[in-house]
């Protein structure tokens, strides 16, 4: 707060920027002061162990809410990703079980993945159907394919070729965290650093003006599906990977946490507006919070109601925070 | 205060504004701001766009509180804290976009939140009945249990009018009513207005166009950067002088037409092209460096055949080539491919994304050539991007601000330049100066002027036949959906509005 009025009397180019980066780590203090609260409230809380446990347990969700973001900065919504989450872990563990295919079992996953968001996507772009019932519609229909593919079974397999994703680490940081990261900064070098960003905030922001400079509005929406549908097949992989199993349970409610993730992050409902490392600190809340609320012995049922409320006195926090900052 | 000035009918004024400050954070939007209204009076309030009509008018109906200075109504301070307080004290203000329910009938509108009932229900007869006594009042032609949504933009006015009437107002303000009028319309919308002086209301009216204040405004009041910089009688009321009060410095000239110059070829030209509803076969051709003025009413067709052109809304007959070769537009990416260009006219709406960079907004078209493999260089989007700023003038505080904090002449700038980098061979200008403050018209008639001189074929369509008489080479006149017929440049208004209305 004090930086930003010094430097706003000093020089007129900067405040700007630091005000941009203020917003972007617009949630970033509550990371904080819940990291804080739950460092005295329990001494296992700060350790390395613990909190790479907490990155571990977020790295999921974290990949799934950097595709949700993508949608929902176009004003979409994407309520299918723990559904194909769940499915195209069946069809890696079921690959996995096939001799012939078991090699190939990571590419074929997430081409499973892509073709479901694309599947989404068609509708959405070309069929010009409301994203929340076309993704409500394949939300319920993959959830059946997931059951359907392990026939309402659970599938095992010891010896996955892809084990090494959930199980293996990269010097001190487990693999689970380094996909998440990556996935964090390719979808930040695409939002930031490419024509294909700025037209998905274009879009986002005024689908009508997008048409009308020429942008296929289309395509970037079958983009933005398709991204999320690869991005949950990845986590479906994940998991899978994790549990070295998979069956049709897999993945319910998670499209509730990326949803909270996202708005938690600072992105607009309405599409336009809204980062992806806001995403992640969003997801690392909510990983906190579980964390940090076992780690403290909370029954489950008051974890559900205090997540519940922290996600939303975040987001009031949010809200009054950049009303405040937005008149000039 | 002011060596008062005198109103013949009514010498005490119903309201006084006194020295009115409103600080925004380091922004001094308002200054010592001074304003006196008699009932009875239309009082224009003039101003370049970001003068400080709107917030004065926001400090005026309880929006905003002023920091400094007071209000007086009939002579006695008052406190507006908020927009209630000031419906209470009979201030109604109609704001340029029209804010109503369209699912609800006009009677619902009419008493939203003050809703008529009998017992615990909403009383409809009631509420309908009051509604058509003020409707009368106002000589609308629509019934009181009409859906908003089956109304004309000028008959939701009269909505929001007979709302204030119904509120008791005394003072009436009204922010560019007629931006989205026809003439026609405007001229009803005038004489409601007149009738309500008449019955002594105090009007405030806004207004960029200098046709009507002379019409309408018993006084004229000026605003220039946040300060009051005087009041003209009606009988000193000269173009010259306001504009002079306006801008701070006599405007050399408004239109600056670019010295005669030969035409190439043609580039653009239309056979019997049709949308099958909207737009009848229409033909025209535009040459290269040609500035064509497209007049005709609102809702004659012009914007629709414009989107027609730029592969907006789908052709179902006729052809279209440019430089002699045939084509067809199926998206207006194919348009712009071709080289056309098409600046819309609701720029909020179909043209501007509010909350992306003035950068963005500006290059948006053109990333590509700035890209490698879709990879973007900042560094020369960013130096093309203040290059853009140098250019058009465009007053912003860094490229990275968010077009929607920029005043509408500015925004309109943006979308200029965004046209201008797709070295555009045909350009399409839809209402390019509509709700534009002087300076910012004077920069885009200049910016047009340099296109046509560099061999662009404008195709500009307008409302302010001044501006279609002083820029275009030859006018084609719109009327019902067809071409009604071409004049040459130097045709008059009264040319215009015979084709235009078929009279």
């Amino acid at each position: 707060m004090n930086t930003t009025t010094l430097t706003s009397t000093a020089q007129p180019g900067k405040p700007r920027e630091l005000k941009n980066i203020m917003r972007a780590m617009g949630i970033l203090p509550v990371l904080i002061i819940l990291a804080l609260i739950f460092s005295l409230m329990s001494e296992n809380f700060l350790t390395q162990d613990n909190l790479l446990n907490i990155a571990r347990q977020a790295s999921i969700n974290i990949v799934l809410a950097a595709g949700m973001t993508f949608v929902i900065l176009t004003g979409g919504i994407d309520l299918s990703v723990g559904a194909i989450l769940g499915s195209s872990a069946v069809v890696a563990l079921a690959l996995s079980l096939d001799p012939g295919f078991a090699g190939w079992s990571v590419p074929l996953t997430l081409l499973t993945g892509l073709g479901m968001g694309l599947a989404n996507g068609l509708l959405i772009a070309f069929v010009g159907l409301p994203p929340f019932i076309v993704t409500l519609g394949s939300f319920t229909a993959l959830r059946g394919v997931a059951y359907l593919l392990a026939d309402g079974q659970t599938l095992f397999n010891a010896d996955i070729s892809f084990a090494w994703i959930g199980n293996d680490y990269l010097g001190p940081f487990p693999w689970l965290v380094i996909i998440a990261l990556a996935v964090i900064l390719v979808s930040w070098l695409i939002l930031h650093h490419t024509v294909l960003g700025v037209r998905i905030y274009a879009v986002g922001g005024n689908m009508q003006a997008a048409r009308l400079t020429g942008i296929k509005v289309g395509g970037i929406l079958l983009f933005v599906y398709a991204i999320s549908g690869l991005f949950s097949a990845l986590g479906g992989l994940m998991s899978a990977s994790r549990l070295y199993s998979a069956n049709g349970n897999l993945g319910i409610g998670y499209e509730l946490d990326a949803i909270a993730a996202v708005i938690l992050g600072g992105t607009s409902f309405v599409g336009g507006v809204g980062t992806i490392i806001g995403t992640l600190i969003g997801a690392l809340i909510i990983a906190t919070l579980n964390n940090g609320l076992v780690l403290m012995d909370v029954s489950y049922f008051w974890q559900l109601v205090i997540k519940g409320a922290v996600i939303i006195l975040a987001v009031i926090l949010d809200k009054y925070r950049s009303s405040s900052g937005a008149r000039t | 205060m002011h060596a008062a000035i005198p109103t013949p009918a009514e010498p005490t004024p119903l309201l006084v504004m006194q020295n009115i400050g409103k600080r925004f954070g380091a922004v001094h939007a308002l200054k010592g701001v001074d304003l006196q209204l008699y009932p009875g009076e239309i009082l224009a309030l003039m101003g370049e766009n970001g003068a400080g009509k709107s917030t004065l008018m926001k400090v005026l109906s309880g929006v905003y509180q002023a920091d400094e200075g007071s209000i007086l109504l009939d002579g006695k301070a008052c406190q507006l804290k908020g927009p209630a307080d000031a419906i209470a004290a009979g201030i109604s203000i109609i704001h340029q976009e029209i804010k109503l329910s369209p699912n609800l009938t006009v009677a619902e509108n009419l008493f939203l939140g003050a809703e008529l009932k009998k017992g615990w229900r909403v009383d409809r007869a009631a509420m309908n009945r009051e509604a058509t006594q003020v409707l009368q009042r106002l000589s609308c032609s629509f019934a009181a249990d009409s859906k908003v949504a089956s109304l004309s933009i000028a008959e939701q006015q009269q909505v929001e009018i007979a709302r204030a009437l119904l509120r008791q107002c005394r003072v009436l303000v009204m922010d560019e009513p007629t931006a989205a009028l026809s003439n026609r319309e405007t001229e009803a919308l005038f004489r409601v207005i007149r009738q309500l002086r008449d019955q002594g209301l105090a009007i405030v009216y806004i207004s960029h166009r200098m046709a009507e204040i002379y019409a309408l405004a018993d006084r004229v009041s000026v605003l220039r950067d946040g300060t009051y910089i005087g009041t003209l009688e009606k009988q000193q009321i000269d173009a010259e002088r306001l504009v002079q009060m306006m801008v701070g410095r006599p405007l050399t000239s408004l239109y600056q037409k670019s010295q005669p110059h030969a035409f190439g070829d043609t580039v653009l030209q239309i056979d019997g092209l049709t949308d099958g509803t909207d737009v009848a076969p229409c033909s025209l051709s535009l040459r290269a460096g040609e500035v064509v003025g497209l007049a005709g009413l609102v809702g004659s067709g012009r914007t629709e055949l414009a989107k027609l052109i730029f592969g907006a809304s789908k052709a179902s007959a006729g052809s279209l080539s440019m430089q002699g070769r045939t084509m067809q537009f199926r998206h207006p990416q194919d348009a712009i491919n071709a080289g056309i260009g098409y600046l819309t006219e609701d720029r909020k709406e179909l043209g501007l994304f509010l909350d992306m960079s003035a950068r963005d907004n500006m290059l948006l078209n053109v990333l590509p050539s700035f890209a490698w493999l879709g990879w973007l260089k900042h560094p020369r989007l960013n130096q093309r991007a203040d290059e853009c700023i140098d250019e058009l003038k465009v007053k912003v505080a860094h490229r990275n601000v968010s077009a929607g904090s920029l005043s509408g002449g500015n925004q309109q700038k943006l979308l200029v330049a965004r046209w201008m980098e797709i070295a555009p061979k045909v350009l399409i200008l839809d209402e390019p100066t509509r709700g534009v403050d002087i300076g910012a018209k004077s920069e885009i008639y200049r910016a047009i002027s340099e296109l046509a001189l560099r061999g662009v074929a404008v195709l500009m369509i307008s409302s302010e036949l001044p501006e279609i008489l002083a820029m275009s080479d030859r006018v084609l006149v719109m009327r019902d959906g067809h071409i009604a017929g071409e004049l040459p440049g130097n045709t008059t208004q009264e040319a215009i509005m015979a084709l235009a209305t078929a009279a």
